[in-house]
């Protein structure tokens, strides 16, 4: 890395990607996403969760100026969403892959580089051969993980500061799927771009994500730093007999405490909580995995949503914890 | 330098990094002055998250194993004075583990057995130790 490029970096790190204040998006009666308000620094490769038709694509899709909003607004580095200076710093790679098939890589670069005034033919090339893909190849003639590699070095290729990508893993095989999120990973280490992706698979989210932002039920119940999110929750198990039901309808021992989802059987009761103080003894309590956790706030779309400090819109009045 | 990054409860990606790169430290793998890969590296060698690299490296930084130097890179800092620092294979102790462990291969034992008598002399150590709290505790 220059010495240039990782003064970019840091710069970019340091800056907020993507603000979105009470978003929301109606189709005819109903909303598909309603009063989402959070903050995404720049600099982070953050997943976007939550069940089918929660509005993960009607938000990006809002981000990258392809679609109006219902209610609130989003800005991208300061700028509104929609507009002409916003549309030129993201890139968006919808789930259907936007390729002539009867392009060749060679010819679908260079179809990028008219389209994009500020196009680097260098990256997008060293991209596409980096995944051994001939540029004299047709594209419809190619796998879905090649595909895939063309379609993000078209996104890369115009050199933005946020990328959104819409389930861009979901039909790759473990293996492609893994040289894809690395050859990602690497232009991000490079050049300090900022990623939105929504994903299904949620336990591969951990690695590839350092943030996390989940959608259910309409809103946004979970917004923050991964390590942050996984941190400030724990998972309690105990024998059902010795923490019988409570007043509240709650396992007793648990009052005090942000419950977000309990499960209960004849022999175990477990619970994923967010601790207001220390946990009695009865339980036993580790260390959950982000998968857990995530599992949990889609499974409870009802409980307390939690909105991290550095995700927080100032006067937004959400909770916000620490 | 390679990184191997399993999901495993409680144990972030960042602190996995920082464990091995201390492990590879203490076992004389990477010596003071070795440069540990770029986040971009680790990132497509190891599919990881570079964010989840600097902050190990920082935290590395933080514990004086490593020194990150701006605009060049990070490397292995030079070993601090007390022992505990030291590379594992130049340290005495070392020398007289390795004379004991042939002493007991010798004597018929296996691997498996040296191991099983390593992990109850650190319990019994443990052990006693706790109980000096204790007693320390009530004086």
């Amino acid at each position: 890395m220059s010495a240039a490029t990782a003064a970019t970096a840091v710069q970019n790190r340091e800056r907020t990607a993507l603000e979105v204040t009470g978003l929301g998006r109606r189709y005819g009666r109903r909303w598909v996403l309603r009063d989402a308000t959070f903050r995404l620094p720049a600099g982070r490769v953050c997943g976007l969760v939550g069940p089918n038709g929660a509005g993960k694509t009607t938000m990006l899709e809002i981000i990258a100026g392809l679609r109006g909003a219902t209610a609130g607004e989003a800005r991208v580095f300061g700028e509104l969403a929609g507009g002409t200076p916003a549309r030129r710093r993201v890139s968006f790679l919808p789930q259907e892959k936007p390729l002539f098939p009867r392009f060749t890589v060679a010819e679908t670069l260079r179809a990028g580089r008219e389209l994009n005034p500020g196009w680097d033919q260098d990256l997008a090339e060293d991209f596409v051969r980096a995944g051994s893909i001939d540029l004299d190849a047709r594209v419809g003639r190619l796998s879905g993980g090649q595909r895939t590699r063309v379609a993000l070095a078209v996104a890369l290729g115009k050199r933005p500061d946020l990328v959104l990508l819409d389930e861009p893993l979901a039909d790759l095989d473990p293996l492609v799927r893994r040289q894809t999120v690395a050859a990602l990973l690497g232009e991000v280490a490079e050049r300090g771009i900022t990623v939105l992706l929504s994903s299904h698979l949620v336990a591969e989210l951990d690695t590839l994500c350092d943030y996390l932002l989940l959608v259910a039920g309409g809103g946004l119940r979970l917004a923050g730093d991964v390590d942050e999110i996984i941190s400030v929750h724990r998972r309690l198990s105990a024998p059902t007999d010795r923490v019988p039901t409570g007043p509240g309808g709650l396992p007793t021992g648990l009052e005090g405490h942000t419950v977000v989802e309990t499960h209960r059987d004849r022999h175990h009761t477990t619970a994923l909580i967010r601790p207001g103080g220390p946990v009695g003894e009865v339980w036993e309590s580790i260390a959950p995995t982000l998968e857990e956790v995530v599992l949990a706030y889609l499974e409870q779309s009802d409980s307390a949503p939690l909105i991290s400090p550095d995700s927080h819109v100032p006067g937004a009045g959400r909770e916000v914890v620490k | 330098m390679r990184y191997y990054i399993e999901r495993r409860r409680g144990v972030a990606a960042y602190q996995q990094i920082v464990e091995q790169t201390k492990r590879a430290v203490r076992a004389g793998v990477l010596k003071p002055g070795d440069r540990l890969p770029t986040a971009r590296e680790v990132a497509e060698t190891c599919a990881v998250n570079p964010n989840t690299t600097l902050k190990a490296y920082r935290e590395l930084d933080r514990d004086g194993v490593v020194e990150l130097r701006q605009g060049v890179g990070t490397f292995i800092a030079a070993p601090a004075a007390d022992r505990g620092h030291e590379p594992a294979a130049q340290s005495p102790l070392y020398a007289e583990l390795a004379q004991w462990i042939g002493r007991a291969l010798a004597a018929g034992l296996v691997e498996e057995d040296v191991r099983d008598m390593v992990e109850l002399a650190l319990h019994a150590d443990r052990t006693v130790r706790r109980a000096g709290e204790r007693d320390g505790g009530r004086a």
